[in-house]
């Protein structure tokens, strides 16, 4: 078969994957996503696991290393069923803060710090380029089996091989990689064309075991006696290399670049991992399923010296099945080129976004910069670095001369890589990892990777000198790259796994222990470790597919139906068309932005429609910034609502203010109303008798008399009055100045009995007393208290409707204060009066002939209040009864 | 009737013996009551062509009476002279809302109360 078919050949296939991610990219791009989306696509995508190394290599492992190769397909099964709750992890932390690469996810956990993703920006890309040289190697040497079967080759033509696939490769990633700038870096086009490549490799696979078992090997039985007959049945497993390759390779499939990229940057749903936990599981199973019988027969039936590596092709070359060899052939080719395709897609991100593009924002010095311009700056980096990678790992393929030295390249590369996953693990899990732990952990893995595996792997003599690998680096036997520390006796991959892992993890521990997180390292890492607590997985906004109804009915709950609707109308109008339904274009979305940013804040705006039309959740930083404004808001309103709180509170005390005026005022006009009264009696008399008498009239002497008497009584009613009245006054503003000294209280009384006696009628009223309890040595106002006993001994005299009027004053001690009681034998005061009798100008019978102005109760209590006791009805007695209570400890005083 | 008759319900003795000397000596014969209670009583048994009202009475306002007196058939027709010597504003609307003839202020002169008591009887 001819080079030139061969060629043809590939680049058929290579048009129908073009055709294949063209037609997907436009699907997508018109948003009909549909099952480019579907938890098959997402299962066979992360296929790329199974490269070139594995879809040759797998056979060529067994018939050299047996079982060994178990171990590569072990690893990530057991990620994918015992842990694919870190995956879904990762997955959920890439949705939310918007990863875009594993340095991305490293960066931003530990503060956003450039350096950590220049750092493993760094380590992928070495560690990745061998492995891309590899994928170049296998498929040269496929290719080469294939055009040549057997002859010998010109190194020449092969490099010129492997530089023709490097450039194709390139051109197709360039093409589809970035074909246009995704904020979630997603490729449907790249990941529809590597699903397909997926069911080639497996399809040339099973289809070649399947020729191998039942045609070749005469069915399963005898190929399984065929097993046991062979040397690798009699393989024995060495448990430190067979538990470190299935830790190394489970490591390898969460770290990888090109893993990271599918499983989490290129994920759509999370639910999809769900399905790829056992359905990815179940791929690998079929791809090695006829490892061991091809590797079994092919040793037995290919001559001594073919290479194992290539068995999968050449035993159905040997016989003569030429379409199953070049399906065969197509399958390696596919697991070569996906894998380079993706790796070169997500180095290439990375390399962007971590080195050339903090250069060129250094180098514009952060001035002004328009959107369209990052935009080409982007695209064109992107497009240099995927060139660059795939340079590299030609250039590393020409000049590692290919061959044996690339073989084991593989394990090389996956310890490499998974130097990321100490500072990945502590990152999401470890609240107390900081980014001098990251970086301390990665930069010791990467050196000691380097120096034990890396380096040595160029072979004796190429960079690492035979000297050093004997005697260590100047002589220093402890750095011997391959017995680091003295200890000796390791298997190479088991030494490198076990010095790097260790000393990484430990200076990632120490580091972390010994440095406190920055701010934003501290919030960066709540939410990596919250991440399911912070985001919703279960969002109703998925793929990027966006109606413009959602976006309306989002709108108008933002700025009101009315107003919501004029501005799709607007755009409606705007794109020439009817209703107020709108093509959902950037344009409309920017507008939109800018729309809704005048209402609910700039942040929220963006976040808000992010999360509509693109399913994404919303960053960090975002959320803060969403937060601020609701704070902004908040702050607003609480201010606002302290405010009205105060102006509430103010009113209150207004009306209640208001209330006691109007109750003042009511008082007012009450009292007043009462003086009027009062003082008004009195005057119609002495208008009315004065008049008459002026009149001079005949008018008998007594006549005359008695009406003089009446002007003269009513006049020092009048007088009366006034006193009380302006007596009150003064109690109740706390005017009054008391004179307090020493008096006995029989005395007090002496002095009100003798001022009440001259008063006329009361003459009659006979006083009942009890000198000996009245002999009490009291510290008060005397005349004051003389008053208040005077008014009680008068209201007797004025009211006691008893035939043989007689009041009874009892004093005596109760509960340690003076009591003195003024009870009558009259009908007492009525039970629905006694609770008035105290106010002012209540009598109790109206008997205005009594000639009180109703204030001497009023004056009493007041005058008691001052003297700090109290006087009051006493209810159940006989009579009318009062109590007046003075203070003793003032008695005791004097 | 020759004889015009008042009933003046007031509780002030002073007041009851100036005007009953004022109007006494003008040819009123005056009867007096002193409690609110009894007060339309005293009406419907005394049939006075004029009744002189005071506001302030013991028992029963002058404002209550003067309301049953005018939901009286008996009462409805006799003026009605208040006396209040509370003087404000309000009293003397209320006064007359209730329906009273004339309203006054005390004290009073001697000669306008003849006047007006002649006025409403008149």
């Amino acid at each position: 078969m001819g080079f030139d078919f061969l060629v043809t050949i590939c680049l058929a296939y290579v048009l129908l994957l073009f055709l294949v991610a063209f037609w997907a990219d436009k699907r997508a791009e018109r948003g009909r996503i549909g099952w480019l989306r579907s938890p098959l696509i997402y299962t066979l995508s992360l296929s790329i696991y199974c490269t070139a190394w594995t879809f040759y290599g797998a056979v060529g492992y067994a018939a050299r290393s047996g079982l060994e190769f178990v171990t590569i397909y072990l690893g990530p099964t057991l990620v994918m069923i015992g842990w694919w709750a870190l995956l879904r992890r990762l997955v959920r932390i890439g949705r939310a803060e918007r990863i875009t690469s594993i340095a991305d996810l490293i960066s931003s956990r530990f503060g956003k710090s450039n350096w950590l993703g220049v750092l493993v920006t760094l380590l992928a890309v070495v560690g990745t380029t061998p492995y891309i040289a590899l994928q170049l190697q296998s498929v040269t040497l496929s290719f080469d089996a294939f055009s040549n079967a057997g002859a010998d080759t010109q190194g020449q033509s092969l490099r010129q091989t492997a530089l023709l696939i490097a450039a194709g490769l390139a051109l197709f990633t360039i093409m589809f990689g970035t074909r246009n700038l995704d904020a979630n870096e997603r490729h449907h086009g790249v990941v529809i064309a590597i699903a397909v490549e997926a069911v080639v490799k497996l399809v040339a696979l099973l289809a070649v075991g399947i020729f191998v078992v039942f045609v070749v090997g005469g069915g399963a039985s005898a190929t399984f006696e065929a097993i046991d007959a062979s040397p690798i049945a009699a393989w024995q497993g060495r448990p430190e290399r067979w538990t470190t390759m299935i830790f190394l390779s489970a490591a390898a499939f969460i770290c990888l670049p090109r893993m990271f990229q599918v499983m989490v940057v290129e994920n759509s749903d999370e639910r999809h991992l769900a399905t790829a936990s056992w359905a990815f599981p179940l791929y690998l199973f079929l791809m090695s399923l006829f490892v061991l019988p091809i590797a079994v027969v092919g040793l037995s039936v290919l001559p001594e010296g073919s290479n194992p590596d290539l068995f999968v092709m050449t035993i159905p070359l040997e016989f003569d099945r030429n379409a199953l060899a070049m399906l065969a052939f197509l399958g390696g080719f596919s697991s070569a080129t996906s894998m380079v395709i993706v790796a070169a897609i997500a180095l290439s991100t990375m390399v962007s976004n971590h080195v050339v593009m903090p250069i060129w924002l250094y180098a514009r010095q952060g001035g002004a910069t328009v959107s369209g311009d990052v935009r080409h700056v982007v695209i064109l980096s992107r497009r240099i670095s995927i060139a660059a990678v795939l340079a590299l790992g030609y250039l590393y393929y020409v000049f590692s001369g290919g061959g044996a030295a690339l073989a084991a390249i593989g394990l090389i590369s996956f310890t490499g890589v998974a130097q990321i996953l100490p500072s990945l693990l502590g990152g999401i899990f470890w609240r107390g990892a900081t980014r001098i732990g990251a970086a301390a952990g990665l930069s010791i893995g990467f050196a000691v990777w380097l120096w034990t595996s890396f380096l040595p792997s160029f072979g004796d003599a190429s960079i690492l000198s035979a000297n050093v690998f004997a005697n260590g680096p100047f002589g220093i036997e402890m750095l011997r790259p391959q017995a680091l520390f003295g200890i000796e006796g390791l298997d190479p991959l088991v030494h490198s796994v076990l010095w790097s892992m260790v000393l990484n993890t430990l200076a990632f521990f120490i580091g972390s222990l010994l440095s406190s997180p920055t701010p934003l390292e501290r919030f960066q890492g709540a939410s990596f470790i919250n991440v399911f607590r912070y985001s919703d997985g279960a969002r109703g906004w998925t793929g990027s597919t966006v109606e413009a109804e959602d976006l309306l009915m989002m709108t108008q709950r933002l700025m009101g139906p009315a107003d919501a609707q004029v501005l799709f109308e607007g755009e409606a109008a705007r794109q020439g068309k009817t209703g107020f339904l709108p093509d959902v274009t950037p344009a409309f979305l920017e507008r939109l932005e800018r729309e809704l940013a005048g209402s609910v804040g700039a942040a929220t705006a963006h976040a808000m429609l992010m999360q509509i039309t693109g399913g994404v959740s919303v960053t960090v930083e975002e959320l803060m910034k969403v937060a601020d404004e609701a704070q902004q808001i908040l702050e607003y309103s609480s201010q606002l609502e302290a405010k009205s709180q105060e102006l509430e509170s103010t009113a209150r005390q207004l009306g209640e203010a208001n209330d006691k005026l109007v109750a003042l005022s009511v008082q007012k006009d009450g009292f007043l109303s009462q003086i009027s009264h009062e003082l008004r009696t009195p005057m119609t008399s002495i208008r009315s008798f004065s008049e008459i008498l002026m009149e001079g009239e005949s008018m008998s002497s007594d006549d005359r008399l008695k009406y003089s008497r009446i002007i003269h009584n009513e006049t020092l009613r009048l007088t009366r009055l006034l006193d009380d009245i302006l007596d009150l006054s003064v109690l109740e503003n706390g005017q009054v100045s008391l004179n307090k000294h020493s008096a006995a209280l029989r005395e007090i009384l002496d002095s009100a009995c003798a001022a009440t006696v001259h008063n006329g009628e009361g003459a009659s009223l006979k006083i009942e007393r009890n000198p000996k309890a009245e002999e009490v040595e009291l510290f008060t106002d005397a005349d004051r208290l003389a008053q208040v006993f005077i008014n009680l001994i008068s209201n007797a005299q004025k009211y006691c409707d008893a035939r043989q009027p007689k009041l009874k004053v009892q004093a005596s001690e109760v509960g340690g204060r003076q009591v003195v009681d003024f009870i009558d034998n009259g009908s007492g005061i009525p039970r629905d009066k006694q609770s008035m009798i105290f106010e002012k100008f209540a009598r109790a019978d109206d008997h205005k002939a009594a000639g009180g102005a109703g204030l001497g109760l009023a004056i009493s209590r007041e005058v008691m209040h001052r003297l700090g006791g109290s006087i009051t009805y006493l209810p159940g007695q006989a009579g009318t009864a009062f109590r007046v209570v003075l203070p003793l400890e003032e008695t005791i005083a004097a | 009737m020759d004889e015009r008759r008042v009933l003046l319900i007031e509780d002030e003795p002073n007041i009851i013996e100036a005007i009953r000397f004022i109007l006494s000596r003008d040819g009123w014969r005056v009867d007096t009551h002193s409690d609110g209670n009894t007060a339309m009583d005293a009406v419907l048994r005394r049939g006075p062509d004029l009744i002189i009202l005071d506001v302030m009475l013991p028992n029963k306002s002058g404002y209550d009476i003067l309301n049953d007196l005018r939901a009286g058939d008996d009462t409805r027709e006799i003026p009605v002279l208040m006396l209040t010597a509370r003087g404000q504003k309000k009293d003397r609307e209320l006064a007359e809302k209730l329906g009273a003839d004339k309203f006054m202020t005390k004290p009073f002169s001697n000669g306008e109360i003849l006047a007006t008591v002649r006025e409403m009887v008149g």
